[in-house]
């Protein structure tokens, strides 16, 4: 009787043992993963001026965000790809972009785009993000024009 | 007035739900009959309050009464009437509300088909289901009121952002938080037993049909948000990591879990905490996720409202509910005994090995979408985390899970003989290695990965009929009966699996099969791709309700075969004026034909920016989720779960 507990005992322990074991080692993996996944697909943030300030080294994947320069938009020959600027208010940075752009985008409005600096100065955009929210502001985009002190309140309208 | 009948009903609904969350509770530690007895009437009550809130609400919006804030800022007299309805839960005060009603149809679902519950137990849980009601009342009540009047009133309202009127997106908020709260059920019930200090098989069979149903619900409900981004948001994508998405994949992940580990509760009476947390969890994952979208703290697609007072409310009222039920948890979880032993090679392992990876899946879900907060809290760096870690961190971890399925519903309770198992299945292993790389090979595949995913995909299917197959061992005499005779829980098991080999093998071909041409074409141009031809034949300006377009012809045939045109719009909306593109899509078995126009307003005479994406196996991806659900619901309808009868049948 007393035996047949302690094996019972026992035997949950050795369950125990298995199951701390297995996640355990599942855990181990997942870390591992996140590690090595994270260290390519994090991108930074940053607006004209922290670019230029940061001096981002070429061919870093970042993330800018500004406002689309008026009348600096331009379209190539092949009419697909694009060239314009992008300001926080206090520096401006060239962009060219080749691809489709979003709904949303206008020249005088927020954008964020996925890309990456070259020797010439250029942002080569690899993406432009079409995130809005319904003032068609991206919230990084706002934060930035607020600390350079650029950005007016959108003119509520008459609620 | 109607809207101040709503108002005063909301309150009355409030404090019904404190009535509800206190008094019965009281009643059950103290065994007092009539104040337990107050708990499904005040139940019924509830719902019928906040109905009516709900309804005076919608009634403002049909009409456009204007002279409701909520109202004037999310819609327009010229918005179809569809959208007028759907606007009601398109907005943060709205969706709140209808997140009370929910919780207040499922607690009455509880006080009506639990009444044959333990009493204390049926008390318990209604109580816990009011105070997380209770919780939303008072949001909605202090931070974010629906019936706040303006004055003086706009004479037309700002309308809504025109990527979410669609069709899709109109059905998409209610199926997906029937999920969310649908497991607050399971989490009241969670929280019940542990006050309770029970936990059986009984409580197990109880809390599956309601962790099913809001399965499901999540299930359609996520789907029908990643299909509604496929086919208007006009890039062709399906599935983007946003941490919207994120927010609703998470509780997936964790009732997925919860759907399994409650079978090991009900069939072998063990892993009782384990479930238990995970209900717990599963449901904070839902509350999260409501606090992801609505406060605003992480910029996405979604993101409707920005304001510190209600992230502020909700955050507190996360912590108490989280914080609170964890503590219960760590209080009473020593009161569950220790149910029966298993093998390491056994059902229940393998379920267990499925719990873990789907945990350890939405934890690193949850730090992917958290990071970006964490790192601004800690450097001040703005970043994003990016698809490509979601890729490799969350995929890898599917590629043991799914081979896992493939064995589970193969091997024995308690204990599993490794050696017959391998036996029987190794042939449909290795049959399913052959036909992936038979397909990678036809297909001259150059990405090592679409192989590795195809072949999962196949193994599932495989390993999924082959085991159905010899339960009812097909091809002998009688197969046809024994297979009619399938208790539908394990028909409803079979199906989800099958949906989800399926849904596999689409996603592994859109996504790395794909073929895209972007290009400018005009009158007459013809362009191929994938073996289809499309030619631009005409371009019209066409006026619909509340936007104006460019509606582009494309004449497609295929082998010189004609089949019918696509007609892909720009659309310009007016209010908001906002600038949106409707794709056209050819969907068949083999694949999706993509068009997009670009550009309603081309400055340059007969120059049309065209997008065209041929995405294979995209139909399969939509398909598997729709067995998947078919299989949850065919699982519902099970004798055993039938919900009001937990105890076997009644004598009718």
């Amino acid at each position: 009787m007393a035996s047949n507990v302690n094996t019972r005992a026992s035997k949950r322990k050795k369950k125990r043992l298995y199951l701390v074991l297995t996640s355990m080692s599942i855990v181990v993996l997942a870390v591992g993963l996140v590690l090595t996944a994270l260290e390519d697909s994090i991108s930074l943030f940053l607006d004209p001026s922290e670019l230029v300030e940061r001096n981002i080294p070429e061919g870093q994947h970042i993330r800018l965000g500004g406002l689309v320069v008026e009348d600096s938009f331009k379209k190539d020959q092949d009419g697909l790809t694009y060239y314009f600027d992008v300001t926080d208010g206090a520096e401006t940075v060239s962009v060219t972009y080749k691809g489709s752009l979003p709904d949303l985008f206008r020249e005088g409005q927020g954008v964020v785009l996925e890309g990456e600096t070259s020797n010439s100065g250029l942002f080569h955009a690899t993406e432009v993000l079409a995130k809005h929210d319904e003032n068609y502001m991206p919230k990084e985009v706002m934060d930035s024009l607020k600390k350079r002190g650029v950005y007016r309140e959108v003119e509520e309208e008459s609620i | 007035m109607i809207v101040e009948i709503g108002h005063y009903a909301l309150i009355l609904a409030c404090l019904l739900s404190f009535i509800q969350g206190t008094f019965p509770l009281y009643g059950a530690l103290n065994n007092r009959g009539r104040l337990m007895a107050l708990s499904s009437p005040a139940a019924y009550g509830q719902l019928f309050f906040v109905t009516i809130a709900f309804a005076s609400l919608m009634y403002a919006f049909v009409v456009s009464d204007f002279s409701v804030a909520n109202v004037a800022r999310n819609s327009h007299t010229l918005k179809p009437m569809l959208y007028k309805v759907s606007a009601v839960w398109g907005n943060h005060e709205g969706s709140i509300l209808f997140w009370a009603l929910i919780l207040a149809l499922y607690g009455a679902m509880v006080a009506f088909f639990g009444r044959n519950l333990p009493k204390t137990l049926h008390v318990r849980v209604l109580a816990i289901q009011a105070l997380v009601g209770l919780g939303f009342y008072l949001f909605l009540l202090l931070t974010s009121n629906p019936f706040e009047r303006v004055y003086p009133f706009p004479m037309e309202g700002n309308g809504l952002n025109p990527l979410l009127q669609d069709p899709g997106l109109a059905f998409h908020p209610p199926l997906l938080y029937m999920g969310y709260v649908g497991l607050s059920v399971t989490f009241s019930f969670a929280v019940g037993a542990l006050i309770e200090g029970r936990v059986d098989a009984a409580w197990a069979r109880w809390v599956r049909p309601w962790t099913l149903l809001a399965w499901c619900f999540l299930t359609a409900g996520i789907t029908l948000g990643s299909w509604w981004a496929y086919y208007e948001l006009g890039w062709g994508g399906w599935w983007f990591w946003d941490p919207v998405e994120n927010a609703s994949f998470m509780p997936w992940l964790v009732a997925t879990a919860l759907l399994h580990s409650a079978i090991v509760v009900e069939k072998r009476d063990t892993l009782k905490s384990w479930t238990i947390l995970l209900a717990i969890i599963a449901f904070s994952f839902s509350l999260l996720g409501t606090f992801i979208v609505r406060s605003g703290v992480l910029t996405s697609v979604h993101a409707f409202a920005t304001d510190p007072e209600r992230g502020v409310f909700i955050l507190m009222f996360l912590f108490i509910v989280i914080g609170g039920s964890l503590l219960l948890f760590a209080l009473r979880a020593d009161k569950l005994t220790p149910g029966g032993l298993f093998a390491p090679i056994s059902r229940e392992s393998m379920l267990v090995i499925n719990n873990l990876l789907l945990s350890v899946a939405a934890l690193v879900v949850l730090f992917g979408t958290l990071y970006p907060l964490l790192r601004d809290a800690l450097t001040g760096d703005k970043i994003t985390v990016g698809p490509p870690f979601f890729n490799i961190a969350f995929g890898l971890l599917m590629i043991p899970l799914i081979l896992v399925m493939g064995l589970g519903p193969s091997t024995n309770w308690k204990r599993a003989d490794l050696k017959g198992l391998s036996s029987r299945l190794s042939f449909v292993f290795a049959a399913s290695v052959v036909v992936a790389l038979a397909l990678f090979y036809i297909t001259s595949g150059n990405d090592i990965m679409a192989a590795v995913w195809l072949g999962l995909g196949i193994w599932l299917l495989f390993s999924t009929i082959f085991e159905w197959a010899e339960r009812i061992k097909l091809f002998k005499a009688g197969s046809l009966k024994r297979m009619g005779r399938q208790p539908r829980a394990s028909v409803g098991m079979t199906l989800g699996h099958l949906g989800l080999a399926l849904a596999v093998i689409g996603m592994a071909g859109t996504s790395y099969w794909n073929t895209e041409y972007q290009g400018i074409m005009s009158h007459g141009d013809t362009v191929s791709i994938s073996g289809y031809d499309l030619t631009l034949k005409d371009t019209d300006g066409i006026i619909g309700p509340n936007y104006s377009a460019v509606r582009a012809t494309f004449d497609v045939s295929k082998d010189g075969i004609s089949l019918a045109p696509l007609s892909p719009e720009a659309r310009v909306y007016l209010t908001p004026p906002m600038p949106t593109t409707e794709a056209a899509i050819l969907s068949t078995l083999r694949g999706d034909l993509f068009v997009v126009i670009g550009e309603a307003n081309s400055e340059e005479y007969d120059k049309w920016a065209v997008r065209l994406y041929y995405k294979p196996l995209q139909l399969w991806l939509w398909l598997g989720v729709a067995v998947m659900v078919l299989g949850g619901l065919i699982s519902l309808s099970d004798r055993r779960f039938r919900m009001g009868s937990p105890k076997g049948a009644r004598k009718a």
